[in-house]
């Protein structure tokens, strides 16, 4: 092999650098983040379901409701403790979590989620 | 001999295709929405709307089609290939091109008619939907998904009334000049690039118990030139209207059964 001692130098340096993001967080997992909650929702203590139901299936409910609501016209939700809510997402869920960069995006970036809501739906005014 | 004569066979298929056509399917394919038709479409209510051509003014038209695009966040173009109107004014010869004649009079002429979905009884628009984006209630009304509108512009292509738009573009990138503040209203969403849209009948507000936003308006500048209601109820008001009154709508020869009355006398 011609050159054999700077090719296979040459290949650690290389595959060193390729492996260099590893050793570099290795041992530091990036924390997830948490949802942040403005006053409003602090204050108003529930959801429209419980905070479990709504970290795993916010985005089934929100289907449900997509589908309900335009379909079928139906406009009000009631949830399990009798309230009667009004299901939309830009007017309803987005009054109380107006905080949509800290609340949504944060998670949704995390896990390289887009979700394509946005195109049409407003995203509230925040004061960043 | 074997089996069946020539004579036989041409009896028996004979007969079967006469059956075939005389059947639902047949009778189905032979005159297209008749059977849709017949079908039953109402629980109680059926959404019209009478606008009464003694009292409307281009003025009128003007604000409707004003406070109408900043409510459902329509933007304004200025450009006639790709605007987009949910509800818009045209003179006669080209709202009733079928109603047009050389000798019609000054007062028909002069009049400024306002248009918009005519949410038919037997919508063409939702024949040709291969998505079901958009289909009729039950109440009347031709609803849109927009969630579901793949925009192959089927519809416009089926609409007779021109009462469809596109969107060409990104409906928030429309030029900031001719769209302050826009999107205008914070509580109802934009479109996006490549879905058609069209008047929904407000049902959003109808659904809250409020008038649609054209009639409010158009009653707000002139009492009772927008009357809407339910075609199903013998006591309403657009059925009051209408008893008392003589309408035209646009088209009618075409078989859409259209839902917007003009009060002409």
């Amino acid at each position: 092999m011609y050159d054999g001692g700077k090719i296979i130098v040459g290949l650690i340096i290389g595959i060193g650098l390729l492996l260099s993001p590893f050793f570099y967080n290795a041992g530091k997992a990036l924390k997830p983040p948490e949802p942040e909650l403005t006053p409003k929702a602090k204050e108003a203590k529930v959801c429209v379901a419980s905070k479990e139901y709504m970290t795993n299936n916010h985005m089934h409910l929100l289907d449900e409701w997509r589908q309900t609501v335009v379909r079928n016209a139906e406009r009000y939700y009631e949830s399990a403790d009798g309230k009667v809510y009004y299901k939309s997402l830009q007017v309803t869920c987005l009054d109380c979590h107006s905080n949509k960069t800290k609340f949504c995006d944060q998670c949704h970036n995390y896990i390289g989620m887009d979700p394509y809501c946005w195109d049409c739906h407003l995203e509230p005014k925040e004061n960043k | 001999m074997m089996g069946i004569s020539r004579r036989g066979f041409l009896k028996v298929a004979g007969l079967s295709a006469l059956m075939a056509a005389l059947g639902k399917s047949g009778f189905e394919l032979l005159r297209p929405g008749q059977v849709e038709a017949s079908i039953p479409v109402t629980k109680g209510k059926r959404w019209a709307m009478a606008i009464d051509m003694r009292k409307v003014t281009p003025e009128i038209i003007e604000e409707c089609k004003k406070s109408c695009h900043h409510y459902h966040n329509v933007p304004e173009f200025d450009n006639p290939k790709v605007e987009i109107k949910w509800i818009w004014g045209e003179e006669f010869e080209h709202a009733f091109p079928d109603q047009q004649h050389e000798y019609v009079s000054d007062l028909i002429k002069s009049l400024e008619f306002p248009l918009l979905c005519n949410h038919c009884s037997n919508p063409p628009c939702c024949r040709v939907c291969p998505t079901g984006a958009t289909w009729q209630r039950e109440d009347g009304i031709v609803m849109m998904d927009w969630h579901r509108c793949i925009g192959c512009r089927f519809c416009m292509a089926g609409c007779p009334y021109g009462s469809r738009s596109f969107n060409w573009g990104d409906p928030r990138k429309a030029p900031k000049e001719l769209n302050p503040g826009f999107p205008t209203n914070p509580e109802f969403p934009t479109r996006e690039v490549g879905v058609v849209e069209k008047c929904t009948f407000c049902n959003e507000r109808i659904a809250k118990g409020q008038l649609p936003v054209c009639v409010e308006k158009a009653n707000e500048m002139k009492k009772d030139s927008f009357i809407f209601g339910d075609l199903a109820d013998p006591d309403s008001d657009i059925r009051k209207a209408l008893r008392k009154h003589y309408s035209i709508r646009r088209k009618t020869e075409l078989g859409t059964h259209p839902n917007i009355y003009y009060i002409i006398a």
